[in-house]
C-alpha cells in the first residue's frame, strides 16, 4: 500500500483569481452559469420549503424521503432501458424518484397507524429499508448489457459538474415554481404550522394545504437529486431554516432568511464545484451552509448564544447590583448606621447582611463604582446621589410588591419576601404605577416621595440572615 | 451455477459469518435505541462516523483497525455530544438538530474522502455505503475435513474477527449493565434517582453504537447499519413485552436477516434464471423491510390482522347472538 498518504501530500491545484472571479460573477462560460444559478434557485426554494418543514417538525421525515428515492430512479432507469429509450434523460429518472419518495413517506405513516412502532423507527426503516432495494438495484443495473449506468452514482452524493444544461435549466425552472408556489400559499403555511386546530375550526381544507406542502418537499427534494445528492439533500432543506430561526422570531423574516442562506449556499457550493471538479458538490453546499449555521448560532443577536449568554449575564449583574442598593438603604433604615454625612457603609456590614460571596462583591462595587453608583473609600463604600435614587426606587419597588402580595394575594408576611426579591427587578413604571392604584383601592397608597414599611421585621445588621 | 465446496467455504461462509455478526451486534444496541425512541442517534451516528473512519485513515495511511476505531468512536461520541448542545444550546427541535449535526459531519467525511481518493487508496463511497460483503475471503480451508485444522481457523478474515471482538464486548457490555440499561431505558428519571447516571449511560450507549457502526461498515456498509439498528429490534417489539425476550427475538431476525438476504443475493438471481448476483447488504435491508412488513401484519397481539379480530369481536358482543359457529 502507498504510505505516502497523509493529510500533508493532498493538495489541489488552486485555480487562477481571474477563473474563480470569472465563476463567481457567471462569466465562466453559458453551462457554468446556468449550473450556478440553477443551484442557486434551488437553495433558496429550498430553504422557503424547508422553513415550513422545520416548523411542522418534519425534518427528518424529509431525510426518509430523500433515502426512499433511490429504488424509484433505479427503477425508471430499468423501465426506460427496457423499452428501449435512453435510461439518462433526467425528467424520467426525477419521476421515478418523486413516486418512489412518496410511496415511501407513506409508507412511513402505514407503519405509524397501524403498529405501536413509533414515528423515529418508521423513518429510520424507510430510510433504510428503501436505500437498501435501491442498492440492490443498483447492482443489477449494474450486470445489465445495456451500458451506461454512471450517470446514477452522481444520484447518491451529487455532482454539479455532471449537469448537463438542459438539466440545469429543468432544475432552475422548477425550483423557481416551487419558490413561487410558497410565496403563493404563504399564509395558509403560516396558519397551519402554528395553528393547526384553529385553522380547522375555521374550515381551512387543513390535510390539502398540509399535502400540498409535503409536495413541495418532495419537487425540491427530487429535482436537488443530482446536484447535491440524496444522501445530503436533507441538509439543504434543514439547515438554512435551522440558522435562519437564530436570527428571528417572525415568520416571513425566517423564511427570506433561510432562501437568502440558501441560495447562498448553492451558489457558493456549485461555484467551487465548478472550481474544484474533484469535490462533491453536496458535501461542499452542505459544509457552506453548515458554516453559516455555526456563525449563526452563535453569534445571531436574537437567539444566538453569545447574546444569550451576554444577556443573562446582563441580568444576574443587575440583579446582584440592585441587591447591593437595597442592603445599603436598609442597613441606613435600620439605623444601624446613622451618618448621613458621609453616608459610608463598612463592606464587612454588607457581608454580613447579605449573603455575599467576598470576592464577588468586590467586583461588583468595583463595577457599581465605575457606573457612578458609588464611591469606595477603601474598606468603606459610601452611595453617590445617582446609587440614593436607585437604591430608594428599588426599595421601594421591592415593597409594594410585598404589600400588594399581603393585601391582594393572601399571602402571610413572612412568605412576601422571596417573591419581591425576583420581581423587583422587572418591575416597569407603568406596573408600578398600576400597583400604587391597586393598593389606593384598599386605602393603603403609598406617597410617591415616601418609602413604605417593610410587610417583615428586617434582620439586624451583622447578624447575617436575610429573612 | 456448480457450488462447490470449497468455494461455499471460502467465500460464502465468512460473508455470511460476517453479516450475521453485524446484524447481531446492531441489533442488539437497537433494542435500546428503539425503546428510547432515540433510533434515529443510530442513523445519526452511523452517518457521523464517517469522517472519524477518514481521519483515522489518513492519519496512519494503512486500514488498520484501531486507528480507524478510535477514529470512529471519537467522531461518534463528538456527533452525540454536539446532537446534544445544539439542541440545548440553540434549542433547536432534536430532529433537527440530529439532521444538521449527521449531515454536516456525513459532508465532511465526503469532502475528506475525496481527499483519500485523490492520493489514491481503495476507500470510496461505495465501500462505506454498500459495504464489501462480497471480498470478504477466507483461502484457508479447502473442504469440510480442513475445518477440523485450527490453523485454518486462524486464518479468518480480519473482517470477521473485528467484528466478532466487537459484538462480543457489546455482548458483555449489555450483560453486565444490563439492570441500569433497562432501567435507565424504562424510566430515566428513576434511575436518577437511585444514583444511576442516565447521561452516562446514554454516551455509553451511543459509544457501542458507534463501534458496532464501524465494525459493521466495512462488512455491510453503513446504510445497512441504520437497518440492522433499528428493524430487528422493531419486529420484536412487535412480538412480545418482556425485554429479555425482545432481546433474543432480534437476534434471531438478525440470523435469519443477514444469511437470509445474503443467500437471496448471491444465489437468488440463478435460481430465477439469472446470471448474475446482487448486492448482499442492500438484499438484507429488503428482506428486513419484508420481515417487518409481515410482521406488522400477522404479528399475534399487536399486528393489524390481530388487532382487527380483536376489534370485530369487540363489536358483535352487543348485538344478538351470533347464529351458527361463534
Amino acid at each position: 500500500m502507498n504510505t505516502a498518504t497523509s493529510l500533508a501530500t493532498v493538495s489541489y491545484d488552486w485555480p487562477p483569481l481571474h477563473e474563480v472571479l470569472a465563476v463567481l460573477t457567471l462569466n465562466a462560460g453559458y453551462n457554468a452559469a446556468s449550473v450556478v444559478v440553477g443551484t442557486m434557485l434551488l437553495g433558496i426554494a429550498a430553504g422557503m420549503v424547508g422553513t415550513f418543514a422545520l416548523l411542522r417538525k418534519r425534518a427528518l421525515m424529509s431525510d426518509a424521503l430523500s433515502h426512499a428515492t433511490l429504488p424509484g430512479i433505479c427503477m425508471a432507469f430499468i423501465v426506460a432501458a427496457a423499452i428501449g429509450t435512453t435510461g439518462r434523460s433526467l425528467p424520467v429518472l426525477i419521476a421515478g424518484a418523486a413516486v418512489s419518495g412518496i410511496v415511501g413517506v407513506l409508507f412511513a405513516q402505514f407503519i405509524v397507524a397501524n403498529s405501536r412502532l413509533r414515528q423515529d423507527v418508521a423513518i429510520g426503516v424507510v430510510l433504510s429499508v428503501f436505500f437498501g432495494l435501491g442498492v440492490v438495484l443498483l447492482s443489477y443495473i449494474q450486470t445489465m448489457q445495456t451500458g451506461s449506468q454512471g450517470g446514477l452514482h452522481h444520484f447518491i452524493l451529487g455532482q454539479t459538474a455532471a449537469l448537463k444544461r438542459s438539466d440545469a435549466l429543468l432544475m432552475g425552472g422548477i425550483a423557481l415554481l416551487a419558490l413561487l408556489a410558497t410565496t403563493a400559499l404563504f399564509k395558509e403555511f403560516r396558519l397551519i404550522c402554528f395553528d393547526e386546530d384553529f385553522a380547522r375550526v375555521q374550515d381551512w381544507p387543513v390535510s390539502r394545504i398540509d399535502l400540498l406542502m409535503m409536495t413541495l418537499v418532495v419537487v425540491v427534494t427530487v429535482v436537488g437529486l443530482q446536484a447535491v445528492g440524496l444522501l445530503l439533500i436533507v441538509a439543504f432543506v434543514i439547515i438554512p431554516p435551522t440558522a435562519a430561526r437564530f436570527w428571528t422570531d417572525r415568520l416571513g423574516a425566517m423564511t427570506l432568511l433561510a432562501a437568502a442562506f440558501g441560495g447562498l449556499s448553492g451558489y457558493l457550493g456549485s461555484s467551487a464545484s465548478a472550481l474544484f471538479p474533484d469535490l462533491p458538490t453536496g458535501a461542499v453546499i452542505v459544509l457552506v451552509s453548515g458554516a453559516i449555521f455555526v456563525v449563526s448560532m452563535f453569534l445571531a443577536p436574537g437567539r444566538g448564544v453569545v447574546a444569550d449568554v451576554l444577556r443573562r449575564v446582563r441580568m444576574r449583574t443587575r440583579m446582584a447590583q440592585e441587591h447591593v442598593l437595597r442592603s445599603y438603604f436598609e442597613l441606613f433604615e435600620t439605623g444601624h448606621y446613622r451618618d448621613w454625612r458621609t453616608s459610608r457603609v463598612p463592606r464587612e456590614a454588607l457581608l454580613l447582611y447579605r449573603d455575599w460571596h467576598r470576592r464577588g462583591l468586590g467586583l461588583l462595587l468595583r463595577l457599581m463604582a465605575l457606573r457612578g453608583l458609588l464611591t469606595l473609600h477603601g474598606d468603606e463604600v459610601a452611595l453617590t446621589d445617582k446609587g440614593r435614587e436607585e437604591a430608594f426606587r428599588i426599595t421601594r419597588t421591592h415593597r409594594l410588591w410585598e404589600q400588594y402580595l399581603t393585601t391582594h394575594a393572601d399571602l402571610a408576611p413572612a412568605q412576601v419576601h422571596g417573591p419581591a426579591e425576583l420581581v423587583e427587578h422587572v418591575l416597569t413604571p407603568q406596573m408600578i404605577a398600576d400597583l400604587e392604584e391597586r393598593l389606593a383601592v384598599v386605602g393603603r397608597r403609598p406617597r410617591a416621595d415616601a418609602m413604605p414599611q417593610s410587610a417583615h421585621p428586617l434582620p439586624d445588621a451583622g447578624e447575617g440572615a436575610t429573612p | 451455477m456448480t457450488l462447490t465446496v470449497q468455494d461455499f467455504l471460502q467465500l460464502d461462509v465468512p460473508a455470511m459469518l460476517a453479516a450475521f455478526l453485524a446484524c447481531a451486534c446492531c441489533a442488539l444496541l437497537g433494542n435500546f435505541l428503539v425503546l428510547r425512541r432515540q433510533s434515529l442517534m443510530g442513523d445519526a451516528i452511523a452517518h457521523a462516523v464517517l469522517p472519524g473512519i477518514i481521519l483515522g485513515f489518513l492519519l496512519t495511511g494503512s486500514r488498520a483497525v484501531v486507528p480507524i476505531l478510535a477514529g470512529a468512536l471519537g467522531a461518534g461520541i463528538v456527533a452525540a455530544v454536539l446532537i446534544e448542545l445544539v439542541r440545548r444550546l440553540g434549542r433547536v427541535e432534536p430532529g433537527a438538530a440530529m439532521g444538521v449535526v449527521f449531515s454536516i459531519m456525513f459532508a465532511l467525511g465526503v469532502v475528506l474522502m475525496e481527499q483519500a481518493a485523490a492520493s489514491a487508496v481503495d476507500l470510496d463511497a461505495d465501500c462505506i455505503l454498500y459495504g464489501q460483503l462480497e471480498d470478504i475471503l477466507w483461502l484457508a480451508p479447502t473442504g469440510w475435513s480442513s475445518l477440523l485444522d485450527p490453523t485454518v481457523w486462524a486464518d479468518m478474515p480480519r473482517e470477521v474477527v473485528t467484528l466478532f471482538v466487537v459484538t462480543a464486548f457489546c455482548a458483555a457490555m449489555v450483560a453486565m449493565f444490563y439492570k441500569e440499561l433497562k432501567i435507565t431505558s424504562f424510566d430515566p428519571d428513576l434511575a436518577t434517582t437511585l444514583g444511576i447516571s442516565a447521561k452516562l449511560f446514554h454516551y455509553g450507549l451511543m459509544t457501542l453504537v458507534a463501534a458496532a457502526c464501524v465494525a459493521a461498515f466495512e462488512a455491510v456498509g453503513s446504510i445497512l447499519v441504520i437497518a440492522m439498528l433499528i428493524v430487528p429490534a422493531s419486529i420484536a417489539r412487535l412480538l412480545t413485552d418482556r425485554l429479555a425476550v425482545q432481546i433474543r427475538l432480534s437476534i434471531l431476525a438478525a440470523l435469519a436477516i443477514g444469511p437470509g438476504g445474503y443467500v437471496l443475493a448471491a444465489f437468488g438471481p440463478f435460481w430465477i434464471g439469472g446470471t448474475d448476483s446482487l448486492n448482499a447488504a442492500g438484499m438484507m435491508a429488503t428482506l428486513s423491510g419484508v420481515l417487518l412488513v409481515v410482521t406488522i401484519l400477522i404479528a399475534p397481539r399487536y399486528g393489524m390482522l390481530a388487532r382487527r379480530r380483536h376489534a370485530r369481536r369487540l363489536w358483535v358482543q352487543p348485538a344478538e347472538e351470533p347464529e351458527g359457529s361463534a
